[in-house]
C-alpha cells in the first residue's frame, strides 16, 4: 500500500508540477465508479488498482495479452506486459527480483530452474487437481526437489528430420539403417547433419546419439530426478566418445566441426543431405514446401535415443507484493485450455497440456515431435548443468576433430566431477 | 563585455540575466521556474522511487543532487556552478557511480546462489521447504476478520471450520457456504470479500503469510491459501531464529547456520540451495590469481589481450600509414576516388564484418579456404594459434582505413617547407621520412594510437563474434585461447546463461580499468616528449 501511496504522491506531484495549472485528480477515475458486486457472484472478484507485471519474450507476447485482457476484463486488475529478450529474462529476474524491481511473473525456461532457486526468486505454485492435464514429462521438469516451481506450457525436443524426395517417406530405425539409406541415395559425402554449433560443440544436439550408448548427462533417481552424479564416465561413455570418433574427421566424416546453425539450415534446405536432427525451430517448417518426414532420433548405440525436452512456462517471483493475485491469473487462466490454445496459435510449440498435445497431433510434422519429446528425458534443471555445458561440448568436439576419444571424453567427466565437488 | 567606471550600480543589475528577477514581460524568468519546476519534478520522483524500493544511498544522492541543484539555480553568488553542475551531475550518476557500484560488487560474492539479502535466503528456504501434504484436498476457503485477526474459514465436506494462526481449526455451526462451497457467513466473523484482498496490498500479505494449524499437533500441517479462495493443508519443517541466525530442520534436527560466506550450513556441511551477498573482501582478487583453474587460463588471456591490442595498433597503423604515403603522392591518378574506396571497411558496420569473415574462415565452406589455398582443410577458427591469426587479420581489415584517413590528414598538414628545406638539404627518401615526416607525424597521431590501444584492450566485439573466444582451453575455467580480458570477463560473469559469478567478474574488469589508464597515463607522458619536436 504504502508503495501506492509513493508512487500517487510522486505522480501527482510530477502531475502538477508539469501541467502547472491543471486540477485534474491524478488517480483514475474508475476507483469509485465501480460498486461493489453482491456476494452472491463469487466466482466474478474485483480487483481494480491492483497491477500485475509480467515479463515476457516477443513471440509470447501476444498470445499472453488476449490472456491478459480477459483477465482485466474479467476482474478489472491491470496487467502490463514488459517485453525483453528470452535470453535477458533469466539473468534480469534473478537480479531485479531482490530490488524489489522485478515482475510478478516472468516467462522462462526450465532449466533456469536450479539458477532461480539457489538465487531464491522463485516461488512455489499449486495447481493442484489440474495438474492430472498436463504431460508429465512437463510437470517434471519444472518440478525441483519434489516442489513444483512453474506453470508449464510447451515442450519441445529434437527430432530427426528427413527429406522424403531424397530418401523416401519410410523412417530408418537404426544408425546404419539411416546411414545406408543415405548412401544409397547418392548422399556418401554427407549422410546425416549434426549441429556442432560450428567449432564450439553442442553436447545438445548429440545427446540422443550418447543416450542411445545409455550414457546419461547426470543420473537420475528412482523418482525421475537429476543427481549430481555424473553418469557419462564408464564403458558407455567411452563407447560414445569411440563412436564419436568414428564419424569424425579422422574416421568416417560424418560429423564436422563446420555445422553452424545457418550453415545446418542451409545444407539441408537445398538438399545437400537427407537426414538433420533439429528441432521444431527450424526454418523450413514455416515454408512448408519441403516434404519432410519427422520421427524420433534413431538409435546408435542399441538404447533409446533420448532428447532432451526442454520445457517453458511462468515462474512467480518469490517476492511478489500481488501473489494472490498472480497465482490467480496463473491457475484460473493461464493452466486453461483456452489460455494455452491461445498461446499455441501464436507461438506453435509443442502444448504442455496433454489434450491439446493430442489435438496438434493431428498433424504428422507435429506428431512426429511430441513423440521424439514423448521418449525424451527433461533437461536437467539443477545448477551444476552450468559445470557441463563447455566442458562437454568442447571434448564433443574435440574428439570429432580428431583427439583420442577415450583418454578425452574421461578427462573431461574427471574434470566436470572435480569442478561439482 | 564593457565596464565603463564609476557605472551606476542599477545598470549592472539591467545587464543580468533575464531569469534573475522579474522585470518586465518576465519571459526569463517564467522559462526557468518551468524548467527548474520539471528538474524537481524528476528528481522528487527519483527520490519517492528511492524511498519505495528503501534504496537510501540512492534517496541521500539525489536529494542532494535536487537541493543543490535549487541552491545553484536560486542563488546569486555560484554563477560558475550554473554551466559547470549539469555535467558534474552526468558525470556522477554515468561515470562515478558505476565505476564505485563496480568496485562495491568485486568485494561481494554476488552471483549464482548469492543474489539476495539473508532475510530473502531465509524467505526463500522457507517456501522451498513448505510442501504440500500429499494426498491433502484442496478447500474451498474464505479470508475471515474479527476485528482483531484474520483468519481462514474452509469447507472441509460440508463442515465449516474456521481457524487464525494461534487458534487450531475448529468446526463452526450455521454458516452458510454458497454453490461453489465457499463460506459466505460465519457466525462472530466478517467475510474478507476477495476483491479487498487483491487490492489492499497489506491485507493480502498477510493472508499470503498467515498459516492456520490443521490442529494442535504441529506435525499434522496447516492450511495456506495462494489465491484467496481455496486452500489445502501444507506441511513445513524448518523454523527459522533470527537471535541465533540458524534454520533448524524440525524432522531431522539439523542446524543449518549462517556464515560469513552467505550461505546457510549444517554441522555435517550440507548447505541450503539460496544463500545471500556478502561483502568477501579481497578474496575475488585472490582468486583470480590463486584459483589453479583460473589462474593459468587468466594469464594467457592476459597476456594475448597485451599482445592482440599491441600488433592491432601497430599492424593498422603501419599499414594505413603506408598506403597513405603512397596515395598522398601527386603522381597517383583518381586519388581521390581510391581514397574514398580504402574507407569501405571502416563504414561498415564491425560486427557484420567480423560475422562475414567468420563465415568466410569456415572450415569446410568458407572462401577462404578454397579460394586462397585451392580447398585444403585448414581449421582457421578451431586451431589456438590460427584463431589469433584470423582475429588479428579481420581486426588489421577493419582498422586500417581509420590509420589512413588519419595519416591523410596528417601528411597533408605538414608543412611543405621543412620537407623542402630537407631535400635542398639533399636528405634521401628514407632520410626525410625517418627524420622529419613520422616524428612530426607522431605528434598528432600517437595520442590516437593510444586510445586505439586502450580501445582494442575492450574491443569486445571482434572476439565475441568471430570466434566467442574459441577454441576452449582444456579444464573447467570455460576461457578459450582467443579470449582476452573483456570477454573472458562476460564469460565469468555467467551473462550468458552458465554459472554466473559477478564479484569476480567485476574484480577483473577493475584490474583491466587500472591496467588500461596506468598504460594511457604513461604513454601520454610520453607523448609530451614528442611535442618538443614542435
Amino acid at each position: 500500500m504504502r508503495k501506492q501511496i509513493a508512487w500517487g504522491a510522486a505522480f501527482a506531484a510530477t502531475a502538477a508540477l508539469v501541467a502547472g495549472c491543471s486540477s485534474g485528480d491524478p488517480e483514475p477515475a474508475e476507483t469509485s465508479a465501480a460498486p461493489e458486486t453482491s456476494e452472491s457472484e463469487a466466482p466474478a472478484i474485483d480487483g481494480t488498482g491492483a497491477e500485475l507485471v509480467i515479463w515476457t519474450d516477443a513471440e509470447r507476447e501476444e498470445a499472453l495479452a488476449t490472456a491478459a485482457e480477459q483477465f482485466e476484463a474479467d476482474t478489472g486488475a491491470t496487467v502490463t506486459l514488459v517485453q525483453k529478450n528470452f535470453e535477458d529474462l533469466r539473468n534480469d529476474f534473478i537480479a531485479q527480483v531482490p530490488t524489489g524491481e522485478g515482475p510478478d511473473i516472468t516467462v522462462g525456461a526450465h532449466d533456469w530452474l536450479g539458477a532461480l532457486v539457489t538465487a531464491g526468486v522463485v516461488d512455489t505454485v499449486d495447481i493442484g487437481d489440474k495438474a492430472a492435464d498436463f504431460q508429465q514429462v512437463a510437470l517434471d521438469a519444472m518440478t525441483y526437489d519434489g516442489q513444483l516451481y512453474g506453470l508449464p506450457y510447451s515442450t519441445e525436443a529434437i527430432a530427426l528430420i528427413q527429406n522424403a524426395d531424397l530418401v523416401g517417406d519410410t523412417a530408418p530405425t537404426t544408425w546404419d539403417e539411416m546411414i545406408e539409406m543415405s548412401n544409397e541415395a547418392g548422399f556418401e559425402d554427407r549422410p546425416f547433419i549434426l549441429f556442432t554449433n560450428g567449432t564450439a560443440g553442442d553436447g545438445y544436439s548429440a545427446y540422443p546419439l550418447q543416450t542411445s550408448f545409455g550414457s546419461p548427462v547426470f543420473v537420475q533417481d528412482e523418482a525421475g530426478s537429476y543427481t549430481t552424479e555424473v553418469g557419462m564416465g564408464g564403458e558407455a561413455g567411452e563407447a560414445f566418445a569411440q563412436f564419436l570418433y568414428d564419424n569424425g574427421s579422422a574416421g568416417t566424416g560424418v560429423f564436422s566441426d563446420t555445422i553452424d546453425y545457418d550453415t545446418s539450415n542451409q545444407l539441408f534446405a537445398s538438399g545437400e543431405s537427407p537426414f538433420i536432427l533439429q528441432g521444431p525451430w527450424m526454418p523450413f517448417f514455416d515454408e512448408g514446401d519441403m516434404n519432410l518426414v519427422v520421427s524420433p532420433m534413431v538409435s546408435a548405440g542399441g538404447e533409446t535415443a533420448a532428447p532432451f525436452v526442454g520445457v517453458q512456462g511462468f515462474y512467480l517471483s518469490a517476492q511478489s507484493e500481488n501473489a494472490l493475485l498472480a497465482n490467480e491469473f496463473l491457475t484460473n487462466y493461464m493452466a486453461t485450455e483456452d489460455a494455452q490454445r491461445t498461446l499455441y496459435e501464436a507461438d506453435p510449440r509443442l502444448p504442455a497440456l496433454s489434450a491439446l498435445a493430442e489435438e496438434v497431433s493431428a498433424d504428422p510434422i507435429t506428431a512426429g515431435f511430441v513423440e521424439s519429446a514423448a521418449a525424451g528425458v527433461p533437461m536437467p534443471s539443477i545448477p551444476e548443468m552450468g559445470n557441463v555445458w563447455e566442458l562437454w561440448n568442447a571434448a564433443e568436439i574435440q574428439i570429432i576433430t580428431g583427439a583420442d576419444p577415450v583418454s578425452t571424453w574421461n578427462d573431461m567427466v574427471a574434470e566436470l566431477e572435480a569442478s561439482i565437488g | 563585455m564593457t565596464v565603463e567606471t564609476g557605472a551606476p550600480r542599477q545598470e549592472r543589475d539591467l545587464r543580468e540575466s533575464h531569469a534573475r528577477g522579474w522585470r518586465g514581460v518576465g519571459w526569463g524568468f517564467v522559462a526557468k521556474l518551468l524548467m527548474m519546476a520539471l528538474v524537481n519534478a524528476l528528481g522528487l520522483s527519483i527520490i519517492f522511487a528511492a524511498l519505495n524500493v528503501e534504496a537510501w544511498g540512492i534517496l541521500v544522492a539525489s536529494t542532494a543532487l535536487l537541493i543543490a541543484a535549487d541552491v545553484i539555480y536560486f542563488m546569486r553568488r555560484t554563477l560558475p556552478l550554473k554551466y559547470i553542475f549539469p555535467g558534474l551531475v552526468f558525470l556522477l550518476v554515468f561515470q562515478v557511480f558505476v565505476l564505485g557500484y563496480t568496485g562495491y560488487v568485486a568485494f561481494t560474492n554476488y552471483g549464482t546462489g548469492h543474489a539476495g539479502s539473508m532475510q530473502q535466503a531465509v524467505d526463500a528456504a522457507l517456501i522451498q521447504d513448505e510442501q504440500r501434504v500429499e494426498d491433502s484436498p484442496t478447500y474451498p476457503l474464505a479470508v475471515v476478520d474479527n476485528g482483531d485477526e484474520i483468519g481462514f474459514a474452509i469447507n472441509a465436506d460440508g463442515e465449516v471450520s474456521v481457524g487464525t494462526e494461534t487458534q487450531p481449526l475448529e468446526p463452526v455451526g450455521g454458516a452458510v457456504v454458497d454453490d461453489a462451497g465457499t463460506p459466505v457467513e460465519v457466525e462472530g466473523w466478517e467475510i474478507v470479500p476477495r476483491s479487498a484482498l487483491f487490492t489492499d496490498q497489506d491485507l493480502q500479505n498477510q493472508v499470503v503469510a498467515l498459516r492456520v494449524p490443521v490442529s494442535d499437533d504441529a506435525e499434522s500441517g496447516s492450511i495456506r491459501t495462494r489465491d484467496g479462495s481455496s486452500g489445502a493443508i501444507y506441511n513445513s519443517t524448518l523454523e527459522w531464529d533470527p537471535d541465533a541466525r540458524t534454520l533448524t530442520d524440525t524432522e531431522t534436527g539439523t542446524v543449518y547456520e549462517a556464515t560469513d560466506t552467505g550461505n546457510f550450513v549444517a554441522a555435517d556441511g550440507s548447505s541450503l540451495p539460496a544463500g545471500w551477498v556478502v561483502t568477501v573482501g579481497f578474496d575475488n582478487f585472490v582468486d583470480a590469481v590463486t584459483d589453479t583453474a583460473l589462474s593459468g587460463p587468466l594469464l594467457k588471456v592476459t597476456l594475448w589481450t597485451f599482445a592482440f591490442a599491441i600488433l592491432t595498433v601497430l599492424t593498422s597503423f603501419g599499414l594505413g600509414l603506408l598506403f597513405a604515403i603512397i596515395y598522398n603522392d601527386p603522381r597517383i591518378r583518381a586519388r581521390r576516388s581510391l581514397r574514398t574506396l580504402f574507407i569501405l571497411p571502416y563504414a561498415f558496420p564491425a560486427f557484420m564484418s567480423a560475422l562475414l569473415w567468420r563465415g568466410m574462415f569456415n572450415r569446410e565452406f568458407g572462401i577462404i579456404n578454397d579460394w586462397f589455398f585451392f580447398g585444403a582443410d585448414i581449421n582457421w577458427l578451431g586451431d589456438p594459434l590460427l584463431a589469433k591469426v584470423v582475429i588479428l587479420w579481420v581486426n588489421l581489415w577493419l582498422s586500417y582505413p581509420y590509420w589512413f584517413l588519419v595519416c591523410t590528414g596528417a601528411l597533408q598538414a605538414l608543412p611543405s617547407e621543412t620537407m623542402e628545406a630537407a631535400r635542398i638539404d639533399g636528405a634521401g627518401r628514407w632520410r626525410q621520412f625517418r627524420s622529419i615526416t613520422l616524428p612530426l607525424l607522431m605528434v598528432s597521431t600517437a595520442p590516437l594510437a593510444i586510445a586505439s590501444f586502450a580501445f582494442n584492450f575492450n574491443n569486445f566485439t571482434i572476439i565475441y563474434m568471430l570466434t566467442e573466444g574459441g577454441p576452449p582451453f582444456p579444464g573447467t575455467s570455460g576461457l578459450g585461447s582467443s579470449d582476452i580480458l573483456i570477454s573472458a570477463i562476460y564469460s565469468i560473469s555467467g551473462v550468458d546463461g552458465g554459472v554466473a559469478n559477478y564479484g569476480l567478474a567485476s574484480a577483473l574488469s577493475i584490474v583491466v580499468f587500472i591496467v588500461v589508464g596506468i598504460i594511457s597515463a604513461i604513454a601520454f607522458r610520453q607523448t609530451r616528449k614528442l611535442e618538443e619536436i614542435q
